[in-house]
């Protein structure tokens, strides 16, 4: 089926089965690997993009759900090669160990920074549930986007 | 994973989408959010030959006051139900209950007519909803019908609506103000379903009990109101034995659920232990 969406500001308009799932549009077909495939059930946050403003798992979004939408992923985050405050905030902190859950922390981050007022350590921690960092390196994830938070 | 391949419908109105459920029946499945509908059909515990996806159906999203009742449009997502005012001023309990549900990217897209309607008997919702006293509203190409949630859950995602209906919105009758409510749930760690979740509602008068509902999920193929408890509350004066004799019966004579999350005999202690503490809570001790 065909379905138009704009991913970073770039407008696709792509043919793909009624079964092709969010991520694998975004990976296979845009050829935009940022975005990663962690668990594939919805538990890990790896895959979470913007899309119209709200972080979603896009490993359990149908690519015709996004019909329309505008997304935005991790490599949408920093503009004109100055990088987004909540990347700075993952660099100045050391907000990263391996760095695969991290594109998926960067993105919810976005939005966190975005749309909270309140990013208390107890919230923040409450608000990365569906993100999970199997190096456990959630203290410093917390103290990134706190200092993201400060810049926006 | 990749699910079975279907074919798929995007209806732009309620009864555009009507139509289609009407033509294609039991051989299609109606797509909310996709958030519980989704994971089914990647582990390939689901598969449908037709999908109708009613994602479009804008009129399907409100959250409004009317006729001393709160109307939520099926479509609401979980973070809009969280986020609102209107609910948060109105029935607290269910803003907490809301926010409780999975995490952020989950109610991002999770909507509250999609999880009525897949009945799972470990979700949120549905103990509130219960203590509440809420209906669902039930339309097919033959007109509508209003169900209450207590008739609505069947067993394990499966609900009394026919297969010709769509649930479209979901009404809650705005509390007395003297009834206090209060949820709580047992996630498991992995999943964050309840393992057992309780919703209770309790109206004091001094230190009797004027009114109270009491809720469980997770413990039965069905949330369910504990009528035989709440009766032997009813008019009662509310202390600390009273509340743990009572509290003995919960999960008595039901078909209580064992795997291996938890067995019978420790989601009936869960049980036990949430009503036990939402009484005292509630009652302001």
């Amino acid at each position: 089926m065909e379905i138009s969406l704009t991913v970073n500001g770039e407008k696709h308009t792509v043919d793909v089965p009624p079964n092709t799932l969010l991520v694998y549009l975004l990976r296979e077909v845009l050829n935009l690997t940022g975005t990663h495939i962690g668990c594939d059930t919805s538990s890990c946050g790896a895959c979470t993009v913007i899309m119209n403003g709200k972080a979603v798992k896009s490993c359990t979004v149908f690519a015709f759900q996004a019909d329309g939408a505008e997304i935005i992923t991790v490599e949408g985050l920093a503009k004109n090669g100055e990088l987004h405050p909540v990347q700075e905030g993952f660099m100045e902190k050391h907000g990263l160990q391996c760095g695969f859950c991290t594109p998926g922390m960067l993105v919810l981050a976005y939005e966190l920074v975005n749309t909270e007022e309140d990013l208390s350590e107890e919230k923040l921690r409450k608000a990365l549930k569906g993100n999970l960092c199997r190096c456990t390196g959630y203290q410093k994830i917390v103290e990134a986007i706190q200092y993201a938070k400060e810049k926006v | 994973m990749i699910p079975a391949t279907f074919e798929c419908y995007r209806p732009k109105t309620v009864d555009e989408a009507l139509s289609l459920i009407s033509q294609y029946k039991d051989e299609a499945k109606v797509l909310a959010g996709g958030q519980s509908l989704i994971p089914m059909m990647k582990l390939r515990f689901a598969r449908y030959p037709v999908i109708i996806d009613i994602g479009g159906l804008d009129e399907l999203r409100f959250i409004k006051e009317e006729d001393g009742k709160i109307k939520i449009g099926a479509l609401t997502k979980h973070r809009e139900v969280e986020k609102s005012e209107l609910i948060s001023s109105k029935i607290p309990v269910l803003s907490y209950c809301a926010s409780e549900i999975a995490d952020i990217q989950v109610r991002n897209m999770g909507t509250i007519g999609g999880s009525l309607a897949h009945a799972d008997p470990s979700a949120d919702f549905p103990p509130v909803m219960l203590v509440l006293e809420a209906d669902v509203v039930a339309k097919s190409q033959n007109g509508e019908r209003t169900i209450s949630v207590k008739d609505l859950f069947v067993s394990v995602f499966e609900t009394s609506l026919k297969e010709d209906e769509l649930l479209t919105e979901v009404q809650i009758p705005i509390p007395d103000n003297n009834m206090k409510f209060g949820y709580k749930k047992f996630p498991h760690p992995a999943t964050g379903f309840a393992v057992v979740n309780c919703a209770v509602g309790l109206k004091m008068n001094g230190n009797t009990v004027e009114d109270i509902r009491v809720a469980f999920g997770g413990m039965t193929t069905s949330p369910y109101r504990d009528y035989e408890l709440e009766e032997k509350l009813k008019g009662k004066e509310l202390n600390d034995s009273l509340i743990e004799e009572v509290s003995d019966s919960i999960g008595e004579g039901k078909d209580i659920i064992s795997d291996y999350y938890a067995d019978a005999d420790y989601r009936k202690h869960v049980a036990k232990t949430f009503f036990k503490r939402l009484a005292n809570e509630l009652r302001g001790s």
